[in-house]
């Protein structure tokens, strides 16, 4: 699926933020990755979707070099990689079952309003359907990024700090949906620094919690 | 890091995708804008007003420039200055070369009458014209090609003393020049009203582009190819460029329509509008305004996304 080998990264030139990074995503696993802010989490996550090149080494997304991907490849690679981030941005100007339905819609493909609704309805934004983003709350609009990012039924779904503005009440329902999506066979990494979520998730579901340290990638040991 | 590409932007994909129409998604995802959108439509509706009279301007003075050039080129004065006594004779041996000059049709000799009504703008018409000095004045068509002025010259100054051949050239060629001159700024003034279209548009784009932004990256974040994106700004500018333009040109060509006529103002502005066929080509004027639309805000879209992953 998703494959790194020795992939580092440094912005403007500089040294890098990452190295030596090789990490292979395990196909339908839950995964965590953790570690202090400003570890390089965000930055591993947005090489996986090619938002980011590496700087040395490489990685590989469905069999290709991201590197040599064009700029079409990459949008097409977007669409197999659903990502959910802590401040998701939508077009505001469109309601939220447009927006949610965008992915779908630019991809061509039509709009399916009964699965559109049955989306809604998995992450209880039914009622908000008709909403501009900027009316949500904090936790519907996870949810809304969460349904926006699955709905092209994407192989892996990204989600850096989802919760990271949330409660932990409203973290634990994300999550719930998250562990939900890997029930059904998706590949899930969840970057996050928040270790108590990552205990709870993993009472409900098995997961890998991998580690950034000092700017390499370690398995975490059994304290998670 | 790696050098981006633009494959997915071709000329053709682009202007396919715009003409396509995608079902209303591709225009939504930009953001409606209200007072920039007025001020591009404004904008060129402006700019195709004055490009009609730029285009009027130019055919207009075409038209002159060949009005002038064959009128002026159709004729020449043979003007037979000699003593009251031998002018009359001098004339009449003039009048006999003419007969016999290859290309040369019909010379006649002007009466008196023909020659106060032409010094009447500059003497008034009570000028006692007999009174004056006045040379005989033969007005000679020029009738073939093979009409030799220069060679005619040279055998009335060898033929006849005080004949002197005018065939208009002196004045003629500032005319014509003045007239070329004026249809060349016309038609410059077409381009330097297209290019600034161009660079109105783009700037509008641009600045369109650089406040959506954050949509621009929401989009590429879900995967949507730069086609896409750019078809949305380009479609949007363009229907506002064409738009604005079809105003712009029927206020123009009503403007035109209204301007005197020929016979009610006479003089130097006579003619200055559209004759007959003439009154298709401004309707050119929203199709190339549609087309600056187009290729401005495609550039400045390439350059923005450019910019974006």
């Amino acid at each position: 699926m998703i494959e790194m080998e020795k992939a580092g990264f440094g912005y403007h030139g500089g040294a890098e933020l990452l190295s030596e990074m090789s990490l292979k995503l395990q196909s339908g696993m839950f995964h965590f990755l953790t570690g202090p802010s400003g570890s390089g989490k965000t930055t591993l996550l947005r090489l996986l979707y090619a938002d980011l090149l590496p700087t040395s080494g490489r990685v590989t997304a469905f069999g290709a070099d991201i590197s040599t991907l064009s700029r079409d490849q990459i949008a097409d690679l977007r669409r197999r990689v659903g990502v959910v981030h802590q401040d998701t941005q939508f077009l505001d100007h469109l309601p939220v079952a447009e927006n949610i339905a965008l992915p779908q819609s630019i991809a061509g493909e039509p709009v399916e309003m009964e699965g559109l609704r049955d989306l809604l309805g998995w992450v209880q934004l039914t009622h908000q359907a008709r909403a501009l983003p900027p009316s949500l709350s904090g936790g519907e609009r996870q949810r809304a990024a969460l349904a926006r990012a699955v709905i092209l039924s994407p192989d892996l779904v990204l989600a850096d700090e989802p919760t990271g503005n949330l409660d932990w009440e409203m973290s634990m329902r994300l999550m719930q949906l998250l562990i939900e999506l890997n029930k059904s066979g998706k590949t899930v990494l969840v970057a996050t620094h928040d270790l108590n979520l990552i205990r709870a998730t993993k009472a409900q579901v098995a997961a890998r919690v991998l580690r950034i340290s000092n700017g390499t990638l370690q398995l975490a040991g059994s304290d998670l | 890091m790696k050098r981006v590409d633009f494959r997915g932007l071709k000329l053709g994909t682009l202007w396919q995708s715009l003409l396509r129409g995608d079902g209303g998604t591709g225009d939504r995802i930009v953001p409606p804008t209200g007072f920039t959108a007025q001020l591009t439509v404004f904008s060129a509706a402006a700019m195709a007003f004055l490009a009609v009279f730029a285009l009027a301007l130019a055919l207009a003075t075409g038209r002159l420039a060949e009005r002038w050039s064959s009128e002026l080129a159709g004729s020449v004065t043979v003007r037979v200055s000699a003593p009251a006594a031998e002018q009359q004779a001098r004339a009449q041996t003039v009048i006999g070369i003419l007969d016999t000059t290859p290309g040369a049709g019909q010379p006649r000799l002007l009466d008196h009458d023909e020659i106060a009504d032409l010094l009447a703008p500059w003497f008034g018409p009570d000028m006692p014209v007999d009174a004056l000095p006045m040379p005989a004045l033969i007005d000679l068509p020029v009738t073939g090609a093979d009409f030799d002025a220069e060679g005619l010259r040279l055998r009335l100054e060898a033929e006849v003393p005080g004949a002197i051949l005018d065939d208009h050239t002196e004045w003629r060629r500032p005319l014509v020049s003045a007239a070329n001159r004026l249809r060349a700024l016309g038609i410059f003034s077409l381009l330097l009203i297209a290019a600034t279209s161009a660079a109105m548009i783009t700037l509008a784009a641009k600045a369109a582009l650089a406040a959506n932004g954050q949509v621009i990256r929401v989009l590429r974040l879900i995967g949507t190819r730069d086609i896409t994106i750019a078809t949305a700004f380009v479609r949007r500018f363009t229907h506002r460029a064409a738009i604005g333009a079809t105003g712009g040109t029927v206020l123009g060509m009503i403007a035109v329509a209204l301007l005197p006529g020929m016979d009610a103002a006479g003089g130097f502005l006579t003619g200055l509008g559209f004759r007959g066929w003439g009154w298709l080509l401004p309707l050119l004027i929203p199709l190339t305004a549609a087309a600056v639309g187009f290729f401005a805000t495609r550039w400045a879209a390439l350059k923005m996304l450019e910019a974006v992953r």
